[in-house]
């Protein structure tokens, strides 16, 4: 017989080089620099596109039934969430404060990864990139879909929730997290990478997710709970890809280790900044509190960051330049930002409040040489004139850092008590910057930040007023006129959580039902 | 330094003088914490200097109990950082002031509730 016997079924290893690389080819029609024309314009060399190391190790059949499983019990137990009524089973109604700041500030950028995942999926010359970049894409679509689904369960019962993709686009916080992004996926692949995969997801995302999802589990949201095991287990292959992208980069070439030392610099900056609200929500959001957002940076990334960069140093790679500074800030920054929410707190659609006189001695106890020194006082003023029924409300509209675009809240390193400043002259116009991080970023590429759509400056050019909307006429209020345009509902979505409609209707449903149970 | 790009990368810039009403003023007041951040004001360039703290200010300020006891003869002002000694009669266009300039004051005595710059 000289017809060769087939092998009905492929091995693993085989099912995976056919499912994956197996899959591309090389061009002839057409030279595959212009099929490809992006991954080489921002510098990086690359020799050997077969080094690549597939983090994943997955087939896309393999993935679905895997995805498919998880989001079964996912659904299963948001459903139960529901029919049970476990929105009034969660500890306090100011803990719906942090997924609000979820939902608005977090979800969106699920959706942000996924396009920019599916963008450097097509676009990387390497096969192995290409796939392992598709199937991260999808993941984020994925989180993206059962994070709205898990959170709109909150929506039928509490305020702010009820438009977060509109308010995204034009909510004055927002404008943080979404030109993070945007800059992150205007860049070339290389550098999306390394500001999303490495960067955010390797470094950083231990801050987001664990806070969040232990934060939900101690104040009795087990929805959230579940929503986040079922994205963590993609967070890890993420992390994956982010390290081995790093190293693929550093060893094939080592003209490349400069631009990835700068993209890295820059993103980790990009990203603490970025994590400011995470830091507010964790030491002021959660009624009962997991740990301090020092505690979680010292854990995170003083120790495990510190031994990553360890790691690296034998590429040449050193920690990131903004490194020392963000290890100071975690005494301050919660602080300052939970300060400015309620300074701001007529434009958000979340409540703020004075913390509580226990909330308050835990913030001593955590923030020993800062929270009585710097922050207690202003509280205690703030408190005193509310109780008078003269609730803080700031009406002026802040300046901003030009590059992450948060009000300048932040001090100078080493003093607390001045507010930090740093300008820079291009072009005939000044331009001012939170931090010299900050500033560095801008003037590394000044042409793309000159473009950033700061919502003071937007709304002083009149551009935040909904159609037909007449600044000229008579008794026009353009605070009113700019909630509206955000789809803020003035006095329910705003405001102190003091009096709010969360407030009552929490106490209200929490008297029924216990009244329910004792029957 | 530039931006990398493939095709040539030449946008005009958001917030150019001509896209307001009026030039871009932002404004800081030292050792006032309580404020977050200074804050950005759209300000008619022949407006007298003298206006700004009495004027302008007390909307934004007025809250701080430090507030009403300013006396704005010892009020001491920096530009972009720097000292700097503006004359109350003139304008803001007189006194050099720019689109997007910064401005601080700082009020001797005055900082903040029990000095604690709050």
């Amino acid at each position: 017989m000289d017809t060769p016997v087939l092998k009905k079924k492929l091995g693993l290893k085989e099912r995976y080089a056919a499912m994956t690389r197996g899959l591309a080819w090389d061009t002839t029609y057409q030279p595959m620099d212009k099929v490809f024309p992006y991954d080489k314009y921002e510098g990086i060399k690359i020799h050997d596109w077969d080094k690549w190391e597939d983090p994943f190790r997955l087939t896309m059949d393999a993935y679905w039934k895997y995805q498919g499983e998880k989001e079964k019990k996912l659904y299963a137990v948001i459903e139960a969430f529901a029919q049970n009524n476990g929105q009034t089973g969660v500890a306090d109604a100011r803990y719906v404060n942090a997924l609000k700041l979820f939902l608005t500030g977090v979800t969106p950028l699920e959706y942000y990864a996924y396009r920019g995942f599916a963008h450097v999926g097509r676009q990387f010359t390497g096969a192995g990139a290409r796939v392992a970049c598709q199937m991260q894409s999808i993941d984020e679509l994925r989180h993206y879909q059962t994070e709205t689904h898990a959170l709109s369960h909150y929506n039928k019962y509490f305020n702010g929730l009820h438009s977060p993709k509109h308010m995204f686009d034009r909510v004055w916080y927002l404008s943080v997290p979404k030109s993070f992004f945007e800059d992150a996926y205007t860049g070339g692949p290389f550098e999306f990478l390394t500001a999303v995969s490495f960067s955010f997801e390797y470094v950083l995302t231990n801050l987001l997710f664990v806070p969040f999802m232990s934060g939900a589990a101690h104040n009795g949201d087990m929805s959230t709970v579940t929503f986040g095991f079922s994205a963590q287990s993609d967070e890890s292959r993420h992390m994956t890809l982010g390290i081995e992208c790093i190293k693929f980069m550093l060893e094939q070439d080592p003209a490349n280790v400069p631009i990835v030392q700068g993209w890295i610099d820059k993103w980790f900056w990009r990203g603490y900044r970025l994590l400011s609200i995470v830091a507010m929500m964790q030491d002021y959001f959660l009624p009962k509190k997991v740990m301090s957002w020092r505690e979680s940076w010292e854990m995170y990334v003083e120790e495990n960051g510190a031994a990553l960069f360890k790691d690296l140093a034998r590429y040449g790679i050193r920690t990131p330049k903004g490194w020392v500074q963000a290890c100071e800030g975690k005494n301050h920054i919660s602080h300052q930002t939970f300060a400015t929410f309620y300074n701001y707190n007529a434009a958000a659609p979340i409540h703020t409040f004075v913390p509580s006189a226990e909330d308050m001695a835990w913030l001593t106890e955590k923030y020993p040489e800062t929270f009585d020194k710097y922050y207690r006082p202003r509280w205690d003023f703030w408190q005193e004139q509310a109780k008078q029924g003269n609730r803080f409300y700031q009406k002026t509209l802040p300046m901003l850092c030009q590059t992450c675009q948060i009000p300048m809240l932040f001090t100078e390193p080493g003093d607390a008590t001045k507010i930090a400043y740093r300008e820079t002259d291009y072009k005939g116009d000044k331009y001012h910057f939170c931090s010299d991080h900050c500033k560095e970023i801008f003037e590394n590429e000044p042409e793309k930040y000159v473009q950033a759509w700061l919502p003071p400056q937007q709304i002083y050019q009149g551009h935040c007023f909904k159609e037909g909307v007449d600044p000229t006429a008579e008794g026009f209020d353009p605070l009113l006129a700019v909630l509206d345009y955000y789809n803020l509902n003035f006095g329910r979505d705003n405001l102190d959580f003091e009096g709010s409609e969360d407030q009552k209707n929490f106490a209200a449903w929490n008297g029924e039902s216990t009244e329910g149970a004792q029957k | 330094m530039s931006v990398k790009a493939l095709k040539p990368y030449d946008f005009p810039a958001k917030d150019a003088r001509e896209n307001f009403p009026a030039p871009l003023l932002f404004i800081g007041w030292e050792d006032h914490l309580m404020f977050c951040a200074p804050i950005a004001l759209p300000l008619p360039a022949d407006t007298p200097f003298g206006a700004v703290g009495p004027g302008v200010l007390p909307g934004t300020y007025g809250y701080h109990p430090d507030f009403a006891k300013i006396d704005w003869n010892k009020v001491e002002w920096l530009k972009s950082g720097k000292p700097w000694k503006p004359d109350l009669a003139k304008s803001l266009a007189d006194n050099g002031l720019k689109h997007k300039d910064v401005i601080r004051f700082r009020t001797p005595g005055l900082n903040g509730i029990n000095g604690s710059c709050n």
